[in-house]
């Protein structure tokens, strides 16, 4: 098996997929969860430049690394602005408290 | 020395995303995150992908860190990080099966770099993908909008209040005094 920086950085992909998705999982703070999900978007976005790499088309990656940036930027801001709003009107951040409030 | 370099890039960041996880106190957490960032920017320019690699480092590393830091400046220092709903072994189990197919499907695409048909990135950009910058121009602008509705909740309230005190004292004023007025 050859071992090539190309699967040096896929390498690195993984472990951040991996620690994305554990993370995704055992968390319940509102913030907590947007901050995993930049962690997962920052893999994807370094699997996109690497699959454009691998194909040649490098500047195909790119674009679609740029829009993956922009997306995840907005999704972001919005979810920010919807935990404050959750902490101000229900004074907790635990998701599981959320779950249990009756309206 | 390529792949010593990938893989000190990439275990550095994976330090840096095992911290920002595990940190009980959101500050550091994001903090952390701005690390992984800059050294996935780090591992973006080394692949070649300057452009790509200044937006992570001005958008990631910068102002997504800014956009925390001023949500937990909003919602205050009482935050914790509580226990996991998740059996913790049962979270590991099935993110292992998913490293682990990721990696099968994956391993055999990423051997060697292809050079062939290499193209810039504004002629994808601007002739191929048209549609995805506009698709971006209208997202930024929802985004500006969200962000102005979030910065704008407390002038309203501020607003609501003064609104308020100010029919209280149009009530106190007597009858009388109002005519002469």
């Amino acid at each position: 098996m050859i071992f090539t920086s190309l699967n040096a950085v896929l390498f690195g992909v993984v472990l951040l997929l991996v620690i994305g998705f554990y993370g995704l999982l055992i968390t319940r703070n509102l913030i907590k969860i947007v901050l995993v999900l930049q962690i997962l978007v920052k893999a994807v976005v370094i699997a996109l430049v690497l699959a454009g790499k691998a194909s040649g088309n490098l500047g195909l990656g790119q674009s679609l690394a740029a829009t993956v940036i922009v997306a995840d930027t907005i999704v972001a801001v919005v979810a920010l602005a919807l935990a404050v709003q959750v902490r101000r009107r229900t004074g907790t951040l635990d998701l599981a408290k959320i779950s249990s409030l009756r309206g | 020395m390529e792949i010593l370099y990938y893989t000190l890039v990439g275990l550095g960041a994976a330090f840096c995303a095992y911290r920002a996880m595990i940190s009980r106190h959101l500050l550091p957490s994001t903090l952390y995150l701005a690390g992984v960032s800059a050294l996935a920017t780090v591992t973006l320019y080394l692949l070649g992908a300057y452009e790509v690699a200044v937006i992570e480092l001005s958008v990631g590393a910068g102002l997504v860190t800014v956009l925390l830091v001023y949500a937990l400046s909003v919602v205050g220092e009482d935050v914790f990080d509580p226990t996991s709903i998740v059996p913790k072994p049962l979270a590991f189990l099935l993110v292992a099966g998913i490293g682990g197919v990721v990696v099968w499907m994956a391993y055999p695409v990423a051997t060697q770099p292809n050079a062939n048909g290499a193209v810039l990135l504004a002629d994808v950009l601007w002739k191929q993908r048209a549609l995805d910058v506009w698709v971006q121009v209208a997202l930024i602008f929802s985004g500006v909008m969200g962000v102005l509705g979030l910065l704008s909740e407390k002038a309203h309230e501020t607003e609501t209040q003064l609104h308020a005190i100010g029919e209280d004292q149009e009530l106190a004023i007597p009858i009388g005094q109002e005519l002469h007025a």
